[in-house]
């Protein structure tokens, strides 16, 4: 009884040391998104300077689709940009963007102007109404959304060829075939 | 790069001038701006970590600030209104953790560590206590060999 | 050249460690006098060598020797003088290298301060300690190289984290680790009792001046940490229980345990194994805090070093030291002899009440500060544990100890009559409550809670008072009797005295900074006048200066008390250009109630307005004097002569003289 009241801390700390050597393993950045499998809450943003139509929730029902969140300031999405054109050349699925936290109307379209524009639809959320809603925390990230309007999937920072051939592109898939 | 963008957003955040809340943000209302204030101290700011979104200056705890604002100044509870910014970003970001499932062992765990000690501080005056005083027990093996130290003048009476 | 005989030292060093670290280790076992005496050269050597390491790097600093990769990241030219000093340990690697500086130097305090131990309890701790410097110059060396150079040396450096060109800061981890480190000597000790298997009266004494000397630069270490966040992010807080805080909040707790349960083993030769479990403890906490600010495990507002390779450096030398003292604790352990009866009543009672919520309060914060890693180790959702938590379980546990303490230095060794102890606090009983219901009266709108913190405050404040006029038989005997006995009495018990008085004056200003902090944020053009907390601030308008590195707006109040000029405050905002980063200077004027805060922000619109954010923090200054107090405390103890280091031997002390000194 004695002893194994001395061998409590040892045992305790193995058991902490397990943990740590765990958590050296994760990126405490990462923050998973609780909105999976969750109904994207309504939004309705403003049209982009020079677009007539914006962004809203309901644009999102009837079929599966990717909402991209960028902004003019965001240096990955720069690097981001040109796979994003890529999508939209394939056709494959709509593309929209919301387009977070421009400090003028101008930036924003200016940008797109300069590097080409990828998106089916563009909403513009200078306030983080949007972003928000989908828990975004920083630019670029990625959502796979279903026909019924559910967030199905998240992609945080700049999407990869691999990402796009070995997640999103079968979930794109299956997601049509429901 | 999206971990590089973060670690120099970590080294931005790395005990930002804070002050954050501005004039321009507040509301007219002082009762409700101090529900405001009071919400916003227990959200934490998600792209600074462990600041609050009241003490961050970073965009994202403004823009989160604002929809504080905006939710009461709409007429939600404090309670509504936690719970909008729960659903969008979890436990998270929530710097007084939720008593649940996942944080039984967090809010009950001080309370069963000072039990463990207690107990173990009770079991010890128990072997301890007044035993000496009433009945001289025999003396145990490792008792003797103390005594015999202190014959020896070495250890301490 | 200077550079690379730096970097050679530290390769020396490594080797002398290891001889160190060995050799009088196995001399101590076998009982070979001249293994063993090698402890103490070479503790003086490695000290020598590592100390030529860091005056080597220190000197790249000073000179700006922008070929070293070290100096480039964290220095530049026009930094003054001082910050280019403590900019050597404003970095990761230089923080590694005065940690090093800092374990060897203790490692030959007690080489040259230990001269009248026993041989083989002083050639195993030397040893202990020189194997904790073997791990950490291996660390240094192979991860963390302060020394490396670049081929093409750019013509500036990249300047230090403006936050970190501070008083403050600079020589708030130097104390820390001096803290942090210190333990280390505990430590050492500690394993070399196990080692030896004896623990007694006089190995108390030993270890009780190292332990005091590192709490107290704990104490002053974290008090400078706290003093600068309160001054330099603008908003006067100052304690966020951030995981990098309670990294050094726990070994603090921890080692205070330490420090009371040391004496009753001095004063009753029982609690031993409780005594070497916390030395191995606050230590291991020192290291577990290392660990995780270096690793960045925990996300953190302070983690500046992320980097994977480091963490698994460390952790496997957590795992070594500490796991390894921990089974030798669960081997050795069991065999330590409890002293003889203990009653609840008593001083000794009253010391382990201490040690339970110490250590409850230690374990707790390392439970809220690991939580995350835990959830996030299972999969779980994530989550946060921030300051409410941490308020929410740890005020409880102080609660009780603020209020023991006023009882417990009351109470004798052995027996002790609670009744009549708690008699002589009717004093202080009577004005805390005073002090309640006056306070209540004039702040009528503050919470309860707070106005009964301020109560616990005076209750113990009075009580301390009431036990050093016992001591000197105040009103019991002449004036001048009572005096001589005040100068007569051992520096130990002023000690005492002034930590636990020193804990009153924190808690009255913990409690009231937190309750009644008066915060007023607005924009104010030149001429317009804000009142806060009865000053009246008039914003005399905003100009840009220039200081050496760095541009700033300097604002202008001009604050009156019932229309008497009172002060004019002068807040800055600073753009460091190098790191483009911005930075607050408060404008701070204490007073004996509270400070006076002004922060200025940004420009508003185009007639000269400005955000500002004005502040009243009531009591503030006294917790810093708390603070200062209680490092008193600890130096006034450390000159005591009984606790000087390399006194008396293993002699027996007559129980006569032991209670009279109690």
């Amino acid at each position: 009884m004695k002893r194994l009241l001395f061998l409590l801390p040892l045992f305790a700390f193995v058991v902490l040391a397990g943990y740590l050597a765990l958590g050296l393993t994760k990126d405490p950045h990462v923050l998973p998104s609780v909105l999976i499998d969750q109904e994207v809450p309504p939004f309705d943003l403003p049209p982009i300077k020079g677009r007539e139509a914006g962004f809203r929730r309901d644009d999102l029902l009837g079929q599966v689709s990717l909402v991209n969140i960028f902004g003019s300031w965001c240096v990955a999405c720069r690097i981001e940009h040109p796979f994003l054109m890529r999508i939209k050349e394939e056709r494959r699925v709509p593309l929209h963007g919301i387009d977070w936290r421009e400090e003028t109307l101008e930036a924003g379209p200016a940008w797109l102007a300069r590097f080409g524009d990828p998106y089916t639809l563009i909403g513009d959320d200078p306030r983080s109404v949007a972003a928000i809603a989908f828990g975004v925390t920083g630019a670029p990230e990625t959502f796979v959304v279903d026909k019924r309007g559910f967030i199905r999937y998240k992609h945080i920072g700049p999407l990869t060829p691999e990402v796009w051939e070995k997640t999103i592109g079968p979930m794109i898939e299956e997601l049509r075939r429901q | 790069m999206r971990r590089l963008a973060a670690l120099v957003l970590l080294l931005l955040a790395w005990a930002m001038p804070a002050a954050a809340v501005d004039p321009g943000e507040m509301l007219a209302d002082p009762a409700l701006e101090a529900r405001a204030r009071d919400i916003s101290k227990d959200l934490r700011c998600l792209v600074c970590q462990n600041q609050s979104i009241d003490d961050s200056d970073a965009q994202l705890a403004r823009d989160l600030r604002v929809l504080v604002r905006e939710r009461l100044a709409a007429g939600s509870s404090d309670d509504e209104v936690v719970d909008y910014v729960v659903s969008r970003y979890g436990d998270f970001v929530l710097l007084r953790p939720p008593f649940k499932l996942s944080t039984y062992v967090l809010w009950i765990g001080p309370a069963v560590i000072f039990a463990g000690g207690l107990l173990a501080v009770v079991v010890f005056y128990r072997r301890r206590g007044g035993v000496a005083e009433t009945a001289p027990s025999p003396l145990s093996a490792e008792e003797s060999r103390r005594l015999e130290r202190l014959l020896d003048g070495d250890g301490r009476a | 050249m200077i550079v690379e005989i730096g970097h050679f030292a530290l390769i020396l060093a490594l080797v002398v460690a290891f001889a160190q670290g060995t050799v009088p280790l196995i001399g101590a076992h076998r009982g070979d006098a001249l293994w063993m005496a090698a402890a103490r050269p070479a503790a003086l050597t490695q000290a020598v060598l590592v100390a030529m390491a860091f005056g080597a790097l220190m000197h790249a600093y000073v000179t700006s020797d922008f070929s070293v990769l070290n100096v480039i990241n964290n220095s530049h030219s026009t930094k003054p003088l001082i910050y280019k000093i403590s900019g050597v340990w404003g970095n990761h690697e230089g923080s590694m290298l005065l940690w090093v500086l800092i374990l060897a130097v203790f490692g030959a305090a007690v080489a040259v301060f230990g001269r009248h131990l026993p041989p083989g309890l002083s050639a195993r701790a030397l040893s202990v300690q020189a194997l904790i410097a073997f791990g950490f110059l291996l660390f240094i060396l192979f991860t963390s190289n302060p020394f490396e150079r670049v081929a093409l040396a750019p013509a500036d450096g990249r300047d230090l984290n403006p936050l970190l060109q501070d008083p403050g800061l600079a020589f708030h981890p130097p104390f820390l680790y001096l803290g942090y480190v210190g333990f280390s000597v505990a430590f050492s000790f500690a394993i070399a009792a196990l080692l030896e298997g004896r623990v007694d009266a006089a190995w108390a004494r030993w270890v009780r001046p190292w332990t005091l000397a590192a709490w107290t630069f704990l104490t002053a270490g974290i008090g400078l940490g706290s003093w600068w966040a309160y001054y330099e992010l603008g908003w006067g807080g100052w304690w966020y229980w951030d995981p990098v805080e309670n990294a050094s909040f726990m070994p603090w707790l921890a080692g205070t345990a330490l420090l009371h349960s040391a004496v009753v083993v001095e004063k009753r030769d029982t609690l031993k194994g409780w005594t070497i479990f916390l030395a191995i403890v606050a230590f291991s906490l020192s290291l577990l805090g290392t660990f995780l600010v270096r690793s960045g495990v925990l996300t953190s507002v302070h983690a500046f070093a992320v980097d994977p390779a480091r963490g698994v450096f460390i952790l496997v030398l957590l795992l070594v030291a500490i796991g390894g003292s921990f089974a030798l604790f669960a081997w050795r352990g069991p065999a330590l002899m409890p002293g003889g009866l203990f009653r609840p009543v008593s001083r000794e009672g009253a010391l382990l009440l201490n040690n339970l919520l110490l250590a409850t309060a230690t374990a707790v914060i390392l439970l809220g500060t690991l939580y995350p890693l835990f959830i996030d180790a299972v999969g779980g959702a994530k989550v946060s544990v921030g300051p409410p938590f941490f308020d929410s379980v740890f005020v409880p546990l102080m609660v009780p100890l603020v209020a023991a303490l006023a009882v417990g230095p009351l109470l004798p060794w052995k027996r002790g009559d609670l009744a009549g102890a708690l008699g002589r606090l009717k004093l202080a009983f009577v004005l805390a409550a005073a002090a309640v219901v006056g306070i209540w009266f004039v702040f009528d709108r503050g919470s309860v809670l707070a106005v009964l913190g301020l109560g616990l405050a005076a209750w113990l404040a009075v009580g301390v008072v009431v036990e050093i006029a016992g001591r000197i038989h105040l009103l019991g005997i002449a004036p001048v009797a009572s005096l001589r006995r005040l100068l007569g009495l051992p520096r130990a018990a002023w000690g005492m005295t002034l930590a636990h008085f020193g804990l009153a004056v924190l808690v009255a200003g913990v409690t009231a900074s937190s309750a009644w902090k008066v915060e007023k944020i607005q924009t104010m053009r030149p001429g317009d006048t804000v009142e806060v907390a009865g000053y009246t601030y008039r914003f005399e308008g905003a100009r840009d200066v220039q200081g050496p590195n760095y541009a700033a707006t300097r604002g202008r109040f001009t604050v009156t008390r019932d229309g008497e000029p009172f002060v004019v405050l002068e807040p800055e905002k600073r753009l460091y250009p190098v790191q483009q980063m911005p930075t607050t200077e408060a404008a701070i004027r204490s007073t004996f109630l509270g400070d006076l805060y002004a922060v200025i922000g940004d420009a508003e619109g185009n007639e000269g307005g400005f955000v500002t954010r004005l502040y009243f923090n009531p009591l503030v200054p006294w917790i810093w004097a708390g603070i200062l107090l209680m490092v008193a405390g600890g130096v006034a103890s450390l000159s005591d002569r009984r606790h000087r280091v390399g006194a008396p031997g293993r002699r027996p002390l007559t129980t006569e003289a032991a209670s009279a000194k109690a």
